[in-house]
């Protein structure tokens, strides 16, 4: 892993650490920024230069601007934080290290592929994605932005006033 | 001291030079928003039948020195009840977005050969392939200065302006977004310096003007210019800062340097958005006349040297004293440079690129202060009703439109 890696590594690390603890929602959602733009930076960092783009401009931009947005709107506070119940927390305590030892060995076992290495050529360039997401996987990219027409309208029905 | 260095400066060569470019780019927006609030102040006040600011320095061209002065000593108070890390935070992530995307910027075609390296104008290497993408994505994260100032004074009329200003630059950035996707498919790159030399039209070199994405993009330039003027919160899309209803938006609680910051950020948008308007569909760096006319390349002496012998002309005759030594010099010096342009043909070569650019970026940061001048505030749901309704199903129609005629030419004509 190269230094400049290992930054963003860190910094989606920090990130997702405060996110959980942080006390108020906003810096929760601050938290989230800087895992996503940290996410970016490790895309880019592999080649994936669109890909890395579009998750600032989608997550980091639109998608995270409403959870400041709607956070700001309903004017919420400081959470109080519990402490964590012992039938939670040796349970979770367990999963987490399942977890983690589950995804260290994937990583180890496999040799090249998932490995943090640069990703180069067709497939990380823009002409690479649309390839593959209009030729090669059309049906279920249509059928994706079906489902999400489909949760567009749901949502404007909820969103309307009754008709008196 | 030099021949200890030169090891240093050898082996780092990119380094220093980016840096340099940083701090001279740093100088000159900086610099250029100071003397833009005074060009403001001034066009408005000329619109309105007044002077404009005139007491400082002659025609008022020390007020935005005094006015940086002003800010750096006033006394910068914290409101009680805030959330300070987000409260000093939000001025900081305003300005270091706002000047992050002028480095994406090409100013100019050529490099200049010094010391042995090509340095082009511009701080982001010139073959960057993401330039647009990445210029939305700075765009995408703009917002969150404004709406964290807002919410982190703890107080009610920066959040209404936070709140207001969130909605709506979420609204825009849609159209801005789609709108330019027809100059993408146009130039089928995402790099800025192809989308320029795109327009050029390599083939029919003699087209100048009209070889422009901005005939065939027309719908595409009106969504673009309408809804990066909204983005930027400019009128009439200032609502976020609508003295009359929110005494002043968001920064109502921000005072002295930290204001300054939200301003110098809010210019320095004005100015990306120019070079986004001029680079996207007026060419660039191009020249809007056919190639074959050389003698235009005179133009820029041609307006130099006549304003900087009026600039003399006027001085000589100034009020104050110190208006009779600084307007002369200053002519002088506009009048010398035009003059160098005509004696020294490669300098006049390397200059039509930029001064096409920084023309252009000229016109709309006119035409920016003009709407100012000009129209009223919109209302918020007109303001809603306008991005949603209008922008948007324009931008995707002009989206549609152009894909269709560039999937035609490809089918029954061949043309690449």
């Amino acid at each position: 892993m190269t230094p400049p890696l290992a930054v963003f590594f860190v910094l989606a690390g920090i990130g997702a650490v405060s996110l959980i603890l942080q006390k108020h929602p906003i810096h929760s959602a601050l938290s989230l920024i800087v895992v996503m733009i940290a996410l970016a930076g490790l895309y880019l960092l592999l080649g994936a230069e669109f890909v890395a783009a579009v998750q600032i401009i989608v997550y980091g931009g639109a998608i995270m601007v409403l959870f400041v947005f709607v956070i700001m709107l309903l004017n919420a506070g400081v959470e109080e934080h519990t402490s964590i119940s012992k039938m939670a927390g040796a349970p979770g305590l367990l999963l987490v290290v399942a977890l983690a030892g589950f995804v260290a060995a994937t990583i180890a076992k496999s040799t090249e592929s998932v490995q943090a290495t640069p990703q180069t050529g067709q497939i990380a360039s823009t002409i690479g994605i649309s390839n593959m997401l209009f030729k090669d996987f059309v049906y279920p990219f249509e059928l994706t932005s079906f489902l999400i027409l489909v949760a567009v309208l749901g949502a404007t029905v909820l969103a309307q006033r009754e008709k008196s | 001291m030099i021949s200890f260095l030169s090891p240093f400066l050898s082996a780092n060569a990119e380094l220093v030079i980016t840096v340099v470019k940083i701090v001279l780019l740093l100088f000159i927006v900086l610099t250029v928003n100071a003397y833009l609030t005074w060009f403001e102040r001034k066009v408005v006040a000329h619109m309105q039948t007044r002077w404009g600011p005139h007491r400082v320095g002659p025609h008022g061209l020390l007020q935005p020195l005094a006015d940086g002065v002003k800010f750096l000593f006033k006394e910068d108070p914290t409101p009680a009840g805030v959330d300070k890390f987000v409260y000093y935070l939000a001025p900081l992530l305003a300005l270091a977005l706002a000047l992050t995307s002028i480095a994406l910027i090409p100013f100019g075609p050529e490099p200049i050969r010094l010391f042995g390296h090509d340095i082009y104008l511009g701080i982001a290497p010139p073959d960057l392939n993401m330039g647009i993408l990445a210029l939305f994505a700075i765009t995408a994260l703009g917002v969150y200065g404004v709406a964290l100032a807002g919410w982190s004074s703890n107080s009610k009329y920066p959040l209404l302006g936070g709140l207001r200003s969130s909605a709506q630059m979420i609204s825009y950035e849609l159209a801005m977004t789609m709108s330019v996707v027809g100059v993408l498919l146009m130039a089928g790159s995402f790099n800025l310096k192809r989308i320029i030399e795109a327009q050029a039209h390599p083939h029919h070199p003699e087209l100048g003007i009209l070889g422009w994405n901005v005939w065939p993009q027309f719908l595409g330039f009106f969504c673009f210019f309408v809804a990066a003027v909204a983005e930027t919160n400019r009128v009439p899309f200032d609502l976020p800062e609508a003295e009359s209803e929110l005494v002043a938006g968001f920064h109502t609680e921000y005072a002295s340097f930290k204001f300054a910051m939200f301003f110098i950020a809010e210019y320095t948008s004005m100015i990306t958005v120019s070079c986004l308007c001029s680079i996207l569909f007026f060419g660039g760096w191009l020249s809007p006349f056919p190639a074959s006319w050389t003698f235009t390349h005179y133009l820029p002496s041609v307006i130099l040297i006549p304003f900087g012998l009026w600039v003399i002309w006027d001085g000589i005759r100034y009020e104050t004293v110190f208006g009779r030594i600084i307007l002369p010099g200053l002519g002088t010096a506009i009048a010398g440079l035009g003059a160098v342009f005509v004696l020294l043909p490669n300098v006049n070569e390397f200059i039509q690129g930029p001064f096409w650019l920084l023309s252009k970026i000229f016109v709309f940061l006119f035409v920016y202060v003009w709407t100012r001048g000009t129209l009223p505030r919109f209302r918020y749901d007109q303001l809603m009703a306008f991005g949603w309704k209008l922008l948007l199903p324009l931008s995707i129609l002009n989206v549609i439109v152009t894909s269709f005629v560039i999937l035609a030419k490809m089918q029954w004509w061949g043309a690449k």
